[in-house]
């Protein structure tokens, strides 16, 4: 999936990095007792530590710990059962110490990687530079006061994993998929919930360009806490753009930190950020370093669930899915473990697939919910499906209970009984009808006699209509083939 | 090491604490006096010595305590606002920021 | 009922429970002393409300038979322990008006054990001083005169109005903080005794911190075992500091009684430098003379990187303060000055709120951890004090504690000219060392020098070894038998 951006001295590739701020899910800070929860009151989840009060000291949350280590294992990559939590140093309203409690040179989690799984069906292997542990800001609000900006500290100490990837990302396409990804494991860990419109995932999107071919690294840009998948592709999309139009005008690229700015589809420098910074980072001296043992580590290990290439690989050999139809099943583990209830209980995988996938999908799609609010639920759907396998009903009645189902939430075998849905397998009623329809309609039957056979549809539509759509339809054919033999 | 005014103005803005123009020179004679002192340290030989993780690191005879992740503090917002300078409503005032 | 002010804390402890008096007579007498002596300015706040409803509480307590280890003491505390409800300033203009809705883990200790407090006591700014002539609320004397003459001293700092306050009776002990020599200098200052427990002793919550891996509190008292009693009760285990020591609190004040019969006490030579004050060499050589005489062996010790201890103090402890000083910002607490923008209000706000020396420091902090220079000045630092832990470590392999002087001079004059900052930085050279190994000191005062001024002498021991700090202690002070000063409360 290359992408390629067509500049007048030649062609551009843009290579791409992201730094991912992912909230932990924990109930306290990161190093209070204050809630960690999302929404509340202004300053109404504030201990006077997150106040940065005077002689206030920062006390570890070990759930924080067992989380960035749990993610470090998701992401297959090196864990240091030593690391240092060091002071980031500058000033901003919303950052009440004067400092942000970081991870620097001694993270918690170092190299890892990402699979990419491309619509093609292949896979990519991104690489995972490290996760550190860090605290997050406070919140200024611009738009209440004519002159002046109003601080609110609920999201101070907030606990986040910065996610850093290596610049391996080669598109925008690549860098959603990133993103998908990267979510999705984190919530099969239960260590974040992804949701991005609420904060607990932000991006950050290190951008640069260079001529196709060349090994160079240019200058990059940083564009800064962008919130959504889209908006992430957008803004990569429209800074490589500047990027070739810069270079090409013969100009360089500033190395700056950027906004992208959605209504207008562009990026601009941050003015807040302008100040040159040195954040003078050093060890705080508040705490001691972060240290664990093996043991430690492998009982988190052992409480892994399986991750989705496990699972996708899974999928594939023992459902015998195609890569892509894996990946869509797996991206949430929810709507996996409905996949696997319903082909377990119909003991036909494509089929669990094509009604999940598909019909399932579209539905879900359409209400804007998720499996978790289906419907319709794996037990039901896997009754459906085995309606169909045993000739109760035909698969175009099949579409009609799945609709019933939808409105009413009933059980399949209920709905087919209680409305005599049931297939007419029974050659006599069948034979009746047909011997009917042959009586009134000698015009058709001629006409088929002579050999314009596209009528064999509208025969067979006849009967169904005669039977309230109950007879089998391979069965009406069948019969009426041999009827209409001239 | 002798810093010059450019240095202390660099610092100075780093540490949000304005030095008048007048004041630079005096403040760089006298910054530099120390550290010029300080760096008697160069003498003392530290070629393979482990340094110590922020003065506090196991040599300290001290190990990190951890925390149950349970919530037993905020919702004292009175408290928290009660020695703000400029306490508005909810929130804290400071001069408008512009992003 | 006269000079209830001159009581040791044992001795006031051992009345009250004989109810010779209560511990309102007792709280009343010091708010006696302060008013009469106000112009030693060793208080920034006075609480007499607060000292007599406290003393009032004490006596029910004693009454119903429920007394605390430090019941009806009153107490002064060192105005860098926020206090609830009672005004905190750190001796800084920044601060002035800030009313802490808690209060410190070791304030709060001292509370729960009965005591009283009288108020308040004044610092040099931040803690950042040697003279407390840096207190935005003026300088503190020392009770103490040369022989002969009127002019004022220092009482030495950061502590110097506990210092002031306990040597001139206003409190019977007092609180005071100790990161480059701050309990243990002005103690010797003074004459009185001055404990620097082991880093990670008493709890740092709620403490104002200067640096943090270096800030220690401790008690200051007339006496070592009133340096025991107090000091039993400010350390423990708090879950609320993660680099306070899970270890349970030793019972300092039974270790008392021990002398030092077969104690190794070291001697290093690096605290004998050539110039060092002829007075405080042969107190030295007094003091190591009592401790041969107890029964103790001395031993002739090295410490190599003595020298280099100071000046990576000032990398160290003001690259901690510049980071730890950045919340004093006019946004949440203390004084404002307002800009049209928000870096403006910063700069103006921390310059009009911050003194000289703070800021000195700050910027001092600021520069050497900026780009270009952590390598060659912070992380260097750091790598000397792994050095000096290493001395400290190998030497007490060897002995059991270190006898060395306290300062290098007696108190100096309150007018005397203190035009360059290194020179005053020299006042902690020998206190240092202890607060980059967090190791305990304690000064006990063991003279007077020919001007009739107080000279100490500083004990070190290994990591959570006070007790044997403290018997050592004991043997100095009782054959030093030091003139305490004569006043009239
Ligand atoms: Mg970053
Ligand atoms: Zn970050």
């Amino acid at each position: 999936m290359s992408f390629i951006i067509k500049g007048e001295t030649g062609d551009w590739e843009v290579v791409i990095g992201l730094e991912v701020h992912a909230q932990v899910i924990s109930k306290a800070k990161l190093f209070s007792g204050a809630s960690a929860e999302f929404g509340a009151g202004p300053n109404e989840h504030v201990s006077l530590v997150d106040a940065g009060m005077p002689g206030m000291l920062p006390v570890l949350n070990e759930k924080c710990v067992e989380q960035a280590v749990r993610t470090g294992l998701g992401l297959k990559a090196k864990i240091n059962q030593r690391s240092v939590f060091a002071r980031k140093n500058y000033f901003y309203a919303d950052m009440p110490q004067g400092y942000q409690i970081s991870q620097y040179d001694q993270p918690i989690v170092g190299e890892g990687t990402l699979i990419l799984d491309m619509p093609d069906g292949e896979t990519r292997a991104i690489g995972i530079e490290r996760l550190h542990v860090e605290q997050d800001a406070g919140k200024s609000v611009h738009d209440l006061h004519a002159t002046k900006s109003m601080i609110d500290l609920n999201r101070s100490g907030v606990p986040l994993m910065e996610i850093v990837s290596k610049p391996d990302l080669r598109s925008p396409e690549e860098a959603g998929l990133y993103l998908k990804k990267l979510r999705s494991i984190l919530r099969y860990l239960g260590t974040c919930d992804g949701n991005m419109e609420e904060g607990s995932m932000r991006c950050d999107a290190n951008v640069s360009v260079r001529p196709v071919g060349s090994t160079e690294l240019r200058t990059r840009c940083e564009i800064k806490n962008v919130n959504s998948v889209r908006f992430v592709m957008q803004a990569i999309e429209h800074e490589a753009k500047r990027h070739v139009d810069v270079w090409e005008s013969g100009a360089q690229v500033d190395q700056e930190t950027r906004l992208y700015d959605s209504n207008r589809n562009e990026t601009r420098t941050m003015r807040s950020k302008e100040m040159a910074h040195d954040y003078r980072y050093f060890p705080d001296p508040d705490l001691l370093p972060l240290e664990f043992d093996d043991a430690y580590v492998a009982g988190i290990k052992a409480t892994l669930p399986e991750l989705p290439d496990d699972k996708k690989a899974r999928f594939i050999s023992a459902y015998g899915l195609s890569a892509y139809d894996a990946g869509v099943l797996v991206a949430e583990q929810e709507s996996a473990a409905y996949y696997e209830h319903v082909a377990k209980l119909s003991g036909d995988a494509k089929l669990a697939n094509n009604w999940v996938a598909n019909n399932l999908f579209a539905v879900l799609n359409d209400k804007g919910v998720g499996i978790g609010e289906s419907p319709i639920s794996a037990e039901h759907l896997g009754k459906l499906l085995l309606l169909i396998k045993n000739n109760t009903i035909s698969g175009r009645q099949a579409k009609d209970v799945f609709e019933i189902m939808i409105k009413s939430g009933q059980d399949p075998n209920v709905i087919v009984e209680e409305r005599g849905m049931k297939q007419i397998t029974d050659t006599g009623a069948i034979d009746a009808a047909i011997d009917q329809i042959i009586s009134q309609n000698a015009d058709k039957v001629a006409q088929y006699r002579e050999g314009k056979e596209t009528l064999m549809g509208w025969f067979v539509g006849q009967v169904m209509k005669a039977t309230q759509g109950k007879a089998n339809p391979a069965l009406c054919s069948e019969l009426l083939k041999k009827k209409l033999a001239p | 090491m002798s810093l010059d005014k450019a240095t202390v103005r660099k610092i100075a803005t780093l540490a949000r604490i304005d030095v008048p123009e007048a004041d630079l020179d005096a403040t760089a004679a006298r910054l530099s006096g120390i550290l010029s002192w300080i760096e008697q340290l160069n003498e003392v030989n530290t070629d393979g010595v482990q340094p110590m993780s922020g003065g506090l690191d196991e040599s300290m005879g001290l190990k990190l305590g951890w925390r149950a992740d349970v919530v037993n503090d905020g919702g004292i917002r009175d408290k928290v606002l009660a020695n703000a300078p400029d306490a508005n409503g909810a929130f804290f005032g400071v001069p408008k920021v512009v992003e | 009922m006269t000079n209830l002010t001159t009581l040791t804390i044992a001795a006031a402890r051992d009345k009250l429970a004989k109810k010779e008096f209560t511990a309102l007579e007792l709280t009343e007498a010091h708010l006696a002393a302060m008013e009469k002596h106000k112009a030693l300015n060793a208080f920034i706040t006075e609480t007499p409300d607060i000292a007599c409803a406290r003393a009032k509480e004490s006596d029910a307590r004693i009454q119903s038979g429920k007394a605390g280890a430090l019941e009806g003491i009153p107490l002064g505390i060192k105005d860098l322990f926020c206090t609830e409800g009672v005004q905190t300033t750190a001796a800084s203009h920044i601060l002035e008006g800030f009313t802490p809705q808690y209060e410190s883990t070791v304030s709060q200790k001292l509370r729960d054990a009965g005591s009283v407090m009288l108020g308040k006591l004044n610092l040099d700014e931040f803690a950042m001083g040697s003279s407390n002539m840096t207190s935005y609320f003026g300088p503190v004397k020392s009770p103490w005169k040369a022989k002969g003459r009127s002019d004022d001293l220092v009482p030495g700092g950061s502590s110097g109005g506990s210092a002031a306050a306990v040597s001139g009776y206003l409190a019977m002990g007092a609180t005071g903080t100790d990161t480059g020599g701050s309990i243990r200098q002005p103690a010797s200052f003074v004459g009185i005794v001055g404990v620097k427990p082991t880093y990670g002793r008493c709890s740092r919550w709620g403490i104002v911190a200067f640096a943090s891996s270096l800030d220690q509190a401790g008690p200051m008292t007339r006496t070592v075992r009133d340096a025991a009693i107090m000091l039993k009760v400010m350390c423990g285990h708090d879950p609320k500091d993660s680099t306070s020591a899970k270890l349970d609190v030793p019972d300092f004040e039974a270790a008392l009684g021990k002398g030092v019969k077969g104690l190794r006490i070291g001697i290093p030579k690096e605290y004998r430098p050539d110039g060092l004050n002829g007075e405080v060499a042969a107190l030295w050589d007094k003091g190591i003379q009592w401790l041969k005489d107890a029964g103790a062996t001395t031993v002739d010790i090295s410490l190599p990187h003595t020298s280099a201890a100071l000046p990576t103090y000032y990398i160290v402890a003001p690259a901690e303060a510049s980071s730890n000083l950045a919340r004093y910002d006019g946004v949440r607490y203390g004084q404002r000055v307002e800009g049209r923008s928000l870096d403006e209000m910063y700069s103006k706000t921390r310059a009009a709120g911050f003194g000289f020396e703070v800021k000195n420091r700050i910027l001092i902090g600021t520069y050497v951890l900026s780009a270009g220079y952590y390598d060659a000045y912070y992380l260097k630092a750091q790598k000397i004090r792994a050095l000096i832990l290493k001395d400290f470590s190998d030497a007490f392999a060897k002995v059991d504690a270190i006898l060395t002087p306290t300062a290098p001079t007696a108190a100096f004059g309150l007018n005397d000219k203190q035009d360059d900052p290194v020179a005053m930085y020299l006042n902690d050279v020998f206190t240092v060392p202890a607060n980059l190994a967090g190791i305990p000191g304690a000064s006990v005062p063991a003279g007077l020098n020919s001007e009739g001024l107080p000279l100490g002498l500083q004990v070190l021991t290994k990591r959570w070894d006070e007790e044997t700090m403290f018997r050592v202690c004991q043997v100095l002070e009782d054959a030093a038998q030091f003139p305490y000063l004569t006043v009239t409360p």
